[in-house]
């Protein structure tokens, strides 16, 4: 029994990755026959948890539900015993190497949205970015009384690690930029914390309106996911130890836009331009 | 004035083929960065693996060592004008960054023929709106980032991302951790908030080496968020030594982190009405290992009279 469910399974995973239809089995079939698996298995013998689990999944994929509708504990549990079996025993120095020092090369800020993790999509590995999420991917200017969460960030990884590369991401439909452009503006807010992050990026924003007030808001407020990476980069900029290892070239910061409806990916560097004397 | 050079721009139309694993050239050349680690970490790859590692190790001597370096200028004139490309040669690739971002571009455009491509429907239906179920507040250490660890794909869980996975309480006033989680809690209406703390943590260590006085760096201001949890585990472990009394930190500033959590009036609200649950963390990349609790609210008293938080469905993966 054990060897059918198994041949089964393969053939299901095997068609399922080649594109999202099934392969030589109708959706319905396939989801008939792994119901059974789960049912008839449970009459002769103990499926073992991690093969119910699989088919679980299967089923849920090919039902189109998302992956989140299963058990919350299960699913890290499943996610954190896939991690262990996959990457941490496939590699063991180098996660014991890892386990005594980090040295990441990059600092990376990102926005919190569940879509944009840079792990997923630039398929960072354990020990090559230290990374930053808040909303908006935001940077406020160098503050010592306030801010002190990012700018902890930015002390550690430019000092303490040495990181040699800052990169900031925007995105699309960014929720963050969102609230920023429709903050009213008298500067009344209506949340206890959310308003008073956001208007980080007034900058930004009051540029976009400047440049490109013409356009509708949709196109405005993806003109500002842009423009508030830049924002973000000057503020970087702001922090001593930013600039001083920017000045020895140590240390080089890029912009970046993750655009998850068209699929693309941007990445710009930051160059500063002081030119000769036009009067002397 | 910064001016952003003109962006190059990866399309829909320009996949190109996956990165082949990175070449097995175990010889070091302190001049070429070793290249991010091979994309194929979910292959069996496990040879090649290794010889990723001795090149990874070899770097860190070099990046670690730099009194050796220094030692070596002094002694032997002869590997000073060696060791001055090195250092110029890092600066150019640091300028120019060619090697990473090549890197980088194969990895976004195997993302997307691999993840994106293969499931549109799913990767359309998040372009319109994020449901996840969890929000995740987790250290930015570069090893415990919870997409890797637990798994979480694309709109599974909103992360916030600090040092020492610290959450403010109310009274401290805005900042970006708590702006992240109003959001997660009343737009986007998560039903789990997980705070994960993990083993050798550089924000707990500052938080227990700090001197009693005035904190000045931007480091010592915020991890004194954590306070509490290093008088706690002062008080509670005297007899160990230094490392051991950060790993209790680091399990206790979760814990402070939760009560933290139930300071912010919504946050309670929807923990009393059974619509939030909260859990904690424990990622010990040494043993890989990861524990889990969960906070037991009881409208009464949720935290007993030593201070600690009680809890319920503690479990160990290992």
């Amino acid at each position: 029994m054990q060897s059918t469910t198994f041949h089964f399974l393969a053939s299901i995973m095997s068609s399922s990755s080649r594109h999202a239809g099934m392969g030589n089995l109708s959706q319905e079939e396939a989801i008939e026959g792994l119901k059974k698996l789960l049912i008839h298995n449970d009459k002769d013998e103990q499926l073992n948890k991690e093969l119910e689990m699989k088919i679980e999944k299967l089923i849920s994929e090919l039902l189109g539900t998302t992956p989140h509708d299963c058990h919350p504990v299960k699913r890290i549990l499943g996610g954190f015993q896939s991690f262990k079996t996959n990457k941490f025993d496939v590699y063991p120095e180098l996660f014991r190497e890892l386990a005594e020092r980090q040295n990441p090369k990059f600092l990376v800020f990102a926005c919190s949205d569940s879509r944009v993790s840079p792990s997923n999509i630039l398929d960072f590995q354990p020990g090559e970015a230290f990374v930053f999420r808040n909303i908006g991917n935001l940077v406020p200017p160098f503050n010592q009384l306030r801010y002190s969460g990012v700018g902890a960030a930015i002390e550690y990884a430019v000092v303490t690690l040495n990181v040699e590369n800052i990169l900031v991401i925007g995105h699309r439909r960014c929720g963050g930029i969102d609230r920023l452009m429709d903050l009213p503006e008298d500067g009344s807010t209506a949340s206890d914390f959310i308003d008073d992050w956001v208007q980080i990026g007034l900058p930004a924003k009051a540029k976009v309106k400047a440049e490109f007030g013409h356009l509708p808001p949709d196109e405005q407020k993806r003109e500002c996911e842009k423009e508030a990476v830049h924002l973000s980069l000057a503020n970087l900029q702001t922090y001593p130890y930013v600039r001083e290892r920017m000045a020895r070239k140590a240390l080089a910061l890029r912009g970046g836009y993750y655009d998850f409806v068209e699929g693309c990916f941007k990445v710009w560097e930051v160059k500063t331009i002081i030119t000769t004397p036009i009067h002397s | 004035m910064a001016v952003p050079s003109p962006p190059f721009s990866l399309s829909k139309h320009s996949l190109s083929n996956p990165p082949s694993f990175l070449a097995s050239n175990p010889s070091l050349d302190p001049s070429k960065a070793p290249v991010l680690r091979p994309r194929n970490a979910f292959g069996s790859e496990a040879n090649l693996g290794g010889v990723e590692q001795t090149r990874l190790r070899l770097w860190n001597n070099l990046k670690t060592n730099s009194d050796l370096r220094l030692q070596a200028s002094r002694e032997l004139p002869g590997l000073t004008k060696e060791l001055k490309s090195d250092k110029s040669e890092r600066m150019e690739r640091i300028e120019h960054g060619t090697d990473l971002f090549d890197e980088m571009k194969q990895r976004f455009l195997s993302f997307k023929k691999h993840k994106y491509m293969q499931n549109l429907e799913l990767y359309e239906k998040l372009a319109k709106d994020q449901a996840p179920k969890f929000m995740v507040i987790a250290c930015a250490d570069s090893r415990v980032c919870p997409s890797s660890i637990l798994g979480f794909q694309p709109g599974e869980a909103f992360v916030v991302r600090n040092v020492a996975n610290m959450v403010p309480p109310y009274e401290n006033g805005p900042s970006e951790t708590n702006a992240g989680l109003e959001f997660a809690v009343n737009s986007l209406k998560v039903e789990n908030i997980l705070v994960i703390g993990h083993s050798r943590c550089g924000g707990i260590h500052a938080l227990m080496s700090m001197h009693d006085d005035v904190e000045t760096s931007l480091i010592g201001s915020w991890v004194s968020v954590g306070m509490n949890a290093r008088v706690r585990t002062k008080a509670a472990t005297k007899l160990l030594n230094f490392d051991q009394q950060c790993q209790h930190c680091e399990k206790e500033s979760v814990n402070c982190s939760l009560v933290n959590l139930l300071t912010y009036p919504w946050v309670e609200e929807k923990v009393r009405n059974g619509e939030l649950a909260i859990h904690g963390g424990y990622y010990d990349f040494v043993d890989c290992a990861f524990e889990k609790w969960t906070l037991d609210y009881k409208e009464s008293n949720p935290i007993d009279k030593s201070g600690k938080v009680a809890v319920k469905d503690r479990a160990f993966w290992f």
